[in-house]
């Protein structure tokens, strides 16, 4: 599944800024996965066992840090906690919801070791 | 193992080719494989190793967004498409709308007018790349592997091998699948979702993301449309609250009804690249 190809796009910047920082391992990172990235955060899980293997990364920890997502109304203006883009804006009932938040794909930092 | 030229581990494997090609372009991830014997070293030997040098262990800021790799290539093989005027287009689906049979219909009745080149993306088999051939269109084959979606750098890989002239429809088939897809910018034009009325008229609401980044929604197979409960204004409905922009095109690729709007359609997306 694409959980898999996403770990890999994962393991590949994480060896990238290793390799610039001169370091050979990477022993943690933390992630940022937004609830409407379209990634479940269990597959990912999964995923990246698979995809550290042979690789600087593993056997290094990992923090998945689930992003909530919140929407912001173009009619009101107020900015809402939503669980969907696509329902009413919770305060005006507007739809057409702009995601502010909530569909990140990120490595935020890596813990590497010299 | 891959019979052909006995690589390793063919479900990890993308394969690119054409009908009829002996051999074939690989697309190996290397660092997937893992040709790092270093590391394998460093696993037989000491477990507690990274904890043994708490000292040199650093953290470093990234902030790096995952698909940029993607989205970089995407905008790359864009930049390409515009500067040889190839309007690009991305034909999403479940399995079974009738990708396949609507590119051949177009191929047939259309490659005199225009220059068409197709890219085609299953799984397994060359058997949607043998019938684009059968229509005397050039193909390339991409097969997955286990991988279920399309992404820029099999759109790269795959267009080098193509040789793409000049003003040129890249009609891009991509695998049968209403959710992966939706996710990877392959560098088109624009993105066209295919539906048939044997489907339920509530995808759009049940697979949002496919709905809300594509550009028109083509309801194939009308002919049998008397024989299900399919009703065309609600998947409009449903596809409109998801996506305030999308257009639509009813038709019937097996029988030719409404073909003449997908034909119309096409042309707009000329003068557009």
């Amino acid at each position: 599944m694409h959980e898999l190809s996403i770990a890999m796009s994962i393991v590949e910047i994480a060896k990238d800024y290793a390799s610039r920082e001169g370091a050979v391992k990477v022993i943690g990172m933390e992630i940022e996965i937004g609830d409407l990235s379209g990634v479940v955060i269990e597959a990912l899980d999964f995923a990246l066992q698979e995809a550290v293997r042979d690789t600087c990364c593993e056997g290094a920890a990992w923090n998945i840090i689930p992003v909530h997502a919140v929407g912001r109304c173009p009619s009101c203006g107020k900015e809402n906690k939503v669980e969907s883009a696509f329902v009413p804006c919770p305060d005006c009932g507007a739809y057409g919801l702009q995601i502010i938040k909530g569909r990140e794909l990120k490595v935020k930092s890596l813990v590497i070791d010299d | 193992m891959c019979d052909t030229c006995g690589c390793g581990q063919p479900e990890d494997e993308i394969i690119i080719r054409k009908p009829g090609e002996k051999g074939h372009v690989h697309m190996h991830d290397h660092d997937h494989h893992g040709h790092d014997h270093s590391h394998h070293h460093h696993e037989h030997g000491d477990h507690g190793h990274t904890h043994e040098h708490p000292h040199a262990a650093r953290e470093i800021v990234v902030g790096e967004n995952i698909m940029q790799k993607n989205d970089l290539l995407a905008e790359r093989n864009r930049g390409f498409f515009e500067a040889k005027n190839i309007v690009a287009l991305n034909l999403v689906s479940s399995p079974g709308s009738g990708k396949t049979t609507l590119l051949e219909k177009t191929l047939t009745d259309r490659k005199g007018s225009n220059p068409f080149v197709v890219i085609e993306g299953d799984q397994q088999t060359m058997n949607d790349a043998d019938r684009i051939n059968a229509t005397g269109i050039p193909v390339v084959q991409i097969n997955t592997g286990n991988g279920c979606h399309l992404d820029a750098a099999m759109i790269n890989r795959a267009v080098k091998q193509l040789e793409v002239p000049q003003g040129a429809f890249l009609m891009i088939e991509n695998v049968g699948n209403l959710v992966c897809p939706a996710l990877f910018d392959l560098g088109e034009q624009s993105r066209v979702v295919i539906i048939s009325v044997t489907e339920g008229d509530d995808k759009p609401v049940k697979y949002p993301t496919m709905f809300e980044t594509s550009d028109l929604c083509v309801i194939n197979k009308m002919d049998l449309l008397p024989y299900v409960d399919f009703e065309v204004e609600k998947l409009k409905e449903y596809a409109l609250t998801i996506n305030p922009d999308i257009t639509f095109i009813t038709l019937s690729a097996r029988t030719g009804e409404g073909m003449e709007a997908w034909y119309e359609w096409l042309e707009t997306k000329k003068n557009l690249s």
